[in-house]
């Protein structure tokens, strides 16, 4: 199989990576009839469209594109992982070996956590077509708001430390996130007010509102189980629940490429090749035990080692020992929000009419969506994962103040945008985010370490934002 | 031949599957259908025609559920029915496949077949499997030649795009399809394809109302033709019974065949 010379020029000429050329007769209800693939110019096949349906380009030809192209992988989120590895590398010369170290790297995932969490909502309401301005203040409002609670009102009527504070106050505060989220979701969807006014009276007004609240004080100490919510060395799960953890979470992956392959073969569909589905599974799990076992590489301090061996009653061992402190509990959460939303997103009919809606809000209509709803719950989300970051943030402080999470709304944009999420709407994923608020988190991690001045520092975030959308949208022009 | 004495037959005979009787709606002040009554009977395409700003679309809306009509009456298999919106409408058996064909572009094309009626598995996730499934065996009736069933619909061609709507439009076993200018933005072979679609369905036995600007789809598909002019129906007439230049002049000056004058087809040319 090979194509006319006359039509290999043209096309290398116009330097197209892949196109299809309809042939006159054949030319009906967008027949395709043959597939030229090419690579920067080069003729690499022709096949029909039959033969590209059943077959995978891949086994065609050689080649890093078709390689990613039969792994079924996102071009664009395997670049980031490539920037993010950059990063660091560069950070770890730079700092003269200190960054890709167990602590650092702990830390990392720890600060990540809040906007990790926080970003994985934004897609959704970024690719409703909409934005949320007022997360910042939110956090700040319902971090007050839990600090309150379980400083000033539980304890009158359970005590001082009671085992249930810490639940009763998580709860109270996804509700009040559920309730801010929903109210702003009402005025865009109803009122017919855009989101970005709705959001920016937000941000102005639930910041005030945590001032007015508090009366500008700052509210404190938190409740010792709450405290645990945001990391710390009380606040992690421990050596043996990480490695289970990851070996859990290997299982899980191994288990739906499995099914997977089952879904497919019991339709009879195109299977994707066997290596790259035991490619994924090997990479997939030495990725998920190799993060579990750099977590478990940074030991709890010594002192506090120290501390519990004398509870146990045991004797400090001469020379010391090394217990590992384990994935921090904020991580957790942002690893649990992270599947939890992509669930949503990918599985349900609401991140299905999410995502309809972003694409084409008329059709969404038309095709029976309650669309108006459908906001209101895409803000609600919002609201209750900017709870659960203010849990994190104000457990981590030990405090709450009016002043926390400012500027973390547009962090939290940053985050998703960087991730491949589309401001024009219907384009997102929450990996990407969470890869986003990674790469945006190891920047500052990073300058902190060199210790870079802080206007440098929003310097180089800012100019990273927009290179880092500039490149998608010349990307995706590309492609389509 | 007059129009009216034209319908009498079909009336006399069989239940409509769609009658609207008296359609008024108004934007402001301005009436954009004044009093118009049209019907439908099963595996009959009925044309709409008229000049841009005639009604045509606004009518059909009220039927189609985007639009609620002012006042007058819809009927279906004879029933008088409240549709409020598109979902009220779908429920009836009315399908609409829109000019925009209201498709969301970064979904594929078992999503936007299945969009607001998603098969579900039963712990409730959604069955993308499944739907792929159904829109393979779907195209494979319709249209055989489509085979992308993956990419967001975007990528998609004219014609496959248009192979989209019309699949989400006859998925769900409608009675009463709704086709608002199929062909407007496709090319003479897949013009012809999508004609083709539409003889099937109608044998297949379903009610068509075709909107259309090309007199030359109108007089290949439809049975009878309504013609509008400024909100208010001209006639109906049977396509065997009349000349495009009779229809033209309808839509044209809103005068019937009959009243049309050797004067005025000379104008119209």
């Amino acid at each position: 199989m090979s194509g006319p010379s006359a039509e290999r020029r043209i096309l290398a000429a116009q330097n197209v990576s892949r196109m299809c050329l309809v042939c006159g007769v054949e030319n009906a209800l967008g027949l395709q009839a043959r597939f030229y693939e090419l690579d920067g110019g080069e003729l690499l096949g022709v096949f029909s469209p039959r033969e590209e349906h059943q077959s995978y380009p891949g086994r065609l030809h050689g080649g890093v594109a078709s390689t990613i192209r039969a792994l079924e992988l996102d071009p664009r989120l395997l670049g980031m992982i490539v920037a993010l590895a950059a990063i660091w590398v560069l950070f770890h010369v730079l700092s003269g070996g200190t960054f890709l170290t167990p602590r650092n790297l702990w830390n990392l995932s720890v600060q990540t956590a809040p906007i990790g969490i926080m970003a994985a909502g934004m897609v959704m309401v970024i690719v409703t077509r909409n934005i949320d301005l007022s997360v910042g203040s939110m956090l700040a409002l319902v971090g007050m708001g839990m600090a309150i609670l379980q400083v000033e009102w539980i304890p009158q009527w359970l005590g001082r430390e009671h085992p249930a504070t810490w639940l009763i106050t998580l709860a109270a505060g996804i509700v009040m996130g559920a309730l801010i989220g929903a109210f702003q979701g009402f005025i865009v969807a109803y009122v017919g007010v855009p989101a970005f006014i709705v959001t920016l009276g937000g941000l102005l007004v639930w910041r005030g509102v945590a001032w007015w609240t508090a009366s500008g004080r700052t509210i404190a100490p938190m409740d010792q189980n709450f405290q645990a919510l945001g990391g710390g060395s009380s606040g992690t799960i421990g050596g043996p629940a990480t490695w289970a953890l990851a070996g859990i979470a290997c299982l899980g992956l191994l288990v739906l490429l499995v099914n997977g392959r089952r879904r497919r073969r019991k339709y009879a569909f195109a299977l994707r090749p066997l290596w790259a589905d035991v490619t994924l599974g090997v990479v997939g799990c030495a990725a998920i035990l190799g993060s579990a076992w750099v977590i478990n590489s940074y030991p709890v301090p010594e002192n506090v080692a120290r501390r519990r061996y004398e509870e146990q009653g045991l004797e400090w061992p001469e020379g010391g020992v090394e217990i590992p402190l384990g994935l921090a509990n904020p991580v957790l959460i942002m690893i649990i929000v992270g599947l939890v939303m992509t669930f949503i997103a990918n599985r349900t009919r609401f991140g299905r009419y999410v995502f309809a809606i972003g694409g084409n809000p008329e059709a969404a209509e038309l095709g029976g969506i309650k669309t108006r709803a459908t906001l209101i719950k895409t803000f609600m989300l919002m609201g209750i994962l900017v709870a659960l970051a203010a849990a994190v943030t104000t457990a981590r402080l030990n405090a709450a103040t009016s002043g926390i999470g400012q500027l973390s709304e547009l962090y939290v944009i940053a985050a998703a945008v960087i991730g491949g999420t589309s401001l024009a709407g219907g384009i997102g994923t929450i990996s990407g985010a969470l890869l986003g608020a990674l790469v945006a988190q190891s920047l500052q991690s990073g300058m902190v370490l060199l210790r870079v001045d802080a206007p440098l520092q929003d310097i180089v975030v800012g100019v990273v934002l927009v290179v880092a959308v500039a490149l998608d949208s010349i990307y995706r022009r590309r492609v389509t | 031949m007059t129009a009216s004495t034209a319908m009498e037959p079909a009336t006399a005979t069989r239940t409509p599957l769609v009658e609207m009787k008296d359609i008024r709606v108004s934007f402001g002040g301005v009436h954009a259908v004044d009093g118009v009554s049209v019907d439908l009977f099963p595996g009959e395409v009925v044309a709409l025609v008229g000049g841009n700003g005639a009604g045509k679309t606004t009518l059909i809306k009220t039927l189609s559920g985007a639009h609620k009509a002012d006042s007058g009456q819809i009927l279906i298999n004879g029933s008088p029915v409240t549709i409020n919106n598109p979902r009220d409408a779908r429920e009836l058996g009315v399908e609409t496949i829109y000019q925009t064909l209201a498709l969301a572009d970064n979904l594929d094309a078992p999503a936007n077949v299945f969009l607001g009626r998603e098969l579900r598995s039963r712990v409730g996730t959604l069955d993308d499997t499944a739907m792929e499934d159904a829109t393979r065996r779907l195209m494979g009736r319709l249209n055989p030649r489509f085979l992308n069933f993956t990419s967001p619909v975007i990528s998609l061609s004219g014609g496959q795009r248009q192979s989209v709507a019309i699949a989400r439009a006859v998925h769900f076993n409608a009675m009463i399809l709704i086709m608002d200018e199929p062909t407007a933005a496709l090319g003479p072979a897949e013009t012809d394809e999508v004609r083709q679609l539409i003889r099937q369905l109608r044998e297949e036995g379903l009610g068509i109302f075709l909107i259309s600007h090309d007199i030359h789809d109108v007089f290949d598909l439809a049975d009878r033709i309504s013609v509008m002019l400024q909100g208010k129906l001209v006639g109906t007439v049977y396509k065997k019974d009349v000349t495009m230049d009779e229809v033209l002049a309808m839509i044209i000056a809103g005068k019937r065949p009959g009243e049309v004058t050797a004067e005025d087809i000379e104008q119209l040319h």
